[in-house]
């Protein structure tokens, strides 16, 4: 059924039922019955409803409790689903963290290789193949893009996922949140600190 | 910058059982998404009543329900897929001879496409 893994480099294809949409799309877009940026509008609008929040309550979670940052660094995959956030088709998560000397970068072509479950729908640029391409040629001017500004001495990793492998940021905590709960950290990891494109949210952005 | 209104969608109410919470519909996949978003365009343009749509899906999720399916909400986007299926090809949109080649050729273009690369469809 869904994503046979094949022995080569080849791309596994995604879920029957994925692939049935994606017949469908691809038809339509081609009769000029449906508009792609009219899907991308509706699909954006409800891209926080599949799950970028997910992935912002691990973020959170390793922030505030160093046990649960341990067992993210050992098994992401087993961190993660112990807040209940599970893929079906048992890809392996991998957390690549941030910090002064570091900043991480995630790229893959299609979303059969966006970690969905903690990262929800992932954005038309990603998908792109100009981000897919630029991204490991010139990331930091991707970043820049981006106005993410990283001084010359830190080094930025770019993680290509695979079939097999999700890369999820951990971003750094942003200073001056000392003390601060879970609940109210969430909200400062965009879904764009995950894929590593942006930085967390400054504590000054905290919603009330 | 998230302007979601709920103003300018169909009646959701109308469908039956549609998954969601008090901000609206929820999705477990990122396919369902774009199926719930193809439906809403197709919709726009006209090229059914949302009426249609409601029918065309009950009936679809009736004859799942009657074949044994749990209907526990995970497969509720399989029928709605089902449901879009039946209404495109009756409205001659497409067909479902076209329908099952083109999923046929995206098969064939992930597989030939190294992991890494985007995968483009190659039509002839």
């Amino acid at each position: 059924m869904a994503h046979d893994h094949h022995g080569d480099d080849m791309t596994a294809p995604p879920s029957d039922m994925a692939l049935r949409v994606q017949a469908l799309e691809s038809l339509l877009v081609e009769k000029g019955l449906v508009d792609p940026r009219a899907l991308d509008v509706i699909v954006d609008r409800y891209e926080n409803r599949v799950g970028p929040r997910n992935g912002a309550h691990v973020v959170a979670r390793a922030w505030t409790d160093p046990a649960y940052l341990e067992r993210l660094r050992a098994d992401a995959t087993a961190a993660i689903a112990e807040l209940d956030y599970t893929g079906r088709q048992g890809e392996h998560m991998v957390v690549v963290e941030n910090d002064a000397k570091v900043h991480n970068l995630v790229v893959c072509t299609l979303c059969s290789c966006y970690p969905w479950p903690v990262l929800g729908l992932p954005p038309a640029w990603y998908k792109s193949s100009p981000y897919r391409s630029r991204a490991v040629i010139d990331p930091r001017g991707v970043l820049a893009e981006f106005g993410t500004e990283l001084n010359d001495d830190v080094e930025v990793k770019v993680w290509d996922s695979t079939s097999e492998v999700r890369f999820l940021v951990l971003p750094e905590r942003p200073a001056g949140t000392e003390g601060w709960t879970e609940e109210q950290l969430i909200p400062l990891v965009s879904r764009n600190s995950m894929i590593g494109v942006e930085k967390a949210r400054p504590a000054s952005e905290a919603s009330a | 910058m998230t302007t979601s209104s709920a103003s300018d969608l169909p009646p959701l109410d109308a469908l039956p059982d549609l998954p969601r919470d008090a901000d609206g519909p929820v999705f477990r996949e990122p396919w369902e998404a774009t199926a719930f978003a193809i439906t809403l365009e197709l919709h726009a343009a006209g090229h059914f009543s949302w009426d249609e749509w409601a029918t065309t899906l009950s009936i679809t999720i009736m004859a799942a329900q009657d074949a044994g399916d749990p209907d526990l909400g995970d497969t509720y986007y399989q029928h709605w897929l089902a449901a879009l299926e039946k209404l495109v090809t009756d409205k001659s949109l497409t067909t479902p001879d076209a329908l099952s080649l083109r999923a046929d050729d995206w098969v064939r273009a992930y597989r030939s496409t190294p992991h890494g690369q985007p995968v483009e469809l190659k039509t002839g």
